[in-house]
């Protein structure tokens, strides 16, 4: 068990994630990538504490990264839903107003 | 030894679960798969010693994926466990961007000479993150409270389906104007 095994594997969650957030067509999958990409980031910040600076202020920055992605999920759930409703459609690709 | 196999399984069983994610054949299935990640990935933050946050990672995770699938099937409109489906977009350059990303940060990783460990983790570790978060740390656990509690607010606001503004009118002056009038009475 060491650091470079454990950032590793976060890089590896990171990537499939923004993978999913790059090329995924629906709402909620895009999310699922973002969530996977803050997946892989926990996982670095909490080996990165344990194998380099073991002090509690450092738990700090994971519970904020998790606050992160609670916000992050509930802005997402409630732009999907009003997608949703105006326009009866789950796909980013039909909701490209801001990229006109 | 036993643990740094076990750190690597778990490692092994994130990175699988989350590439699962998105080459399952049902959305339920995707589902599924990225509350496994979670759930490997709580466990190795359990693995570092970190029992708070690896637990709290466990459940809200959880919780998070059951919500999830709701939505799932509220918005895929048809029973997403039964649906194979594909929908990419730009799936050869998705997968270069995010090769090569992956590329870059491993190679950083190998190359970078990582500094010792400075100090030690307290015993009482937990009680040792309370402190923490009710002491020195409460102005960072104050400035994340509003952040909710904005989130809460505009999550509804956004996801209401009639407004203030549907009611009373644009100016917010007139009766309310709303389907099922309420009071007693009615």
């Amino acid at each position: 068990m060491t650091l470079q095994t454990a950032l590793v594997i976060a890089a590896a969650l990171f990537s499939i994630g923004l993978y999913g957030a790059i090329s995924q067509q629906v709402v909620v999958m895009v999310m699922m990538g973002l969530e996977l990409m803050v997946n892989g980031v926990m996982l670095a910040v909490a080996a990165l504490w344990w194998f380099l600076a073991p002090h509690p202020s450092g738990q700090v920055l994971l519970l904020v990264v998790i606050a992160a992605m609670t916000v992050e999920m509930g802005m997402g759930f409630a732009v999907a839903t009003v997608l949703h409703r105006e326009r009866r459609v789950d796909m980013t690709d039909s909701a490209t107003d801001l990229s006109r | 030894m036993l643990v740094a196999i076990a750190f690597l399984a778990l490692g092994v069983v994130a990175a699988l679960a989350g590439a699962a994610v998105f080459t399952v054949s049902s959305m339920a299935r995707a589902t599924y798969a990225l509350a496994l990640s979670f759930v490997a990935v709580g466990l190795q933050v359990v693995m570092l010693s970190q029992n708070f946050v690896g637990v709290m990672i466990l459940l809200m995770m959880m919780m998070e994926m059951a919500v999830m699938a709701v939505f799932m099937v509220m918005f895929m409109g048809m029973n997403p466990a039964l649906m194979p489906m594909s929908m990419v977009h730009g799936k050869r350059a998705s997968l270069g961007t995010a090769g090569s990303v992956c590329a870059a940060m491993v190679l950083g990783i190998v190359l970078t000479p990582w500094p010792a460990r400075r100090g030690a983790p307290p015993p009482e570790l937990t009680a040792a993150i309370g402190r923490e978060l009710l002491e020195s740390k409460m102005l960072a656990m104050a400035t994340i409270s509003p952040v909710m509690v904005a989130t809460i607010v505009g999550g509804v606001a956004l996801a209401l389906r009639r407004t203030r503004y549907d009611r009373y009118g644009d100016d917010l002056e007139r009766p309310a104007d709303d389907p099922q009038p309420g009071g007693v009475g009615r």
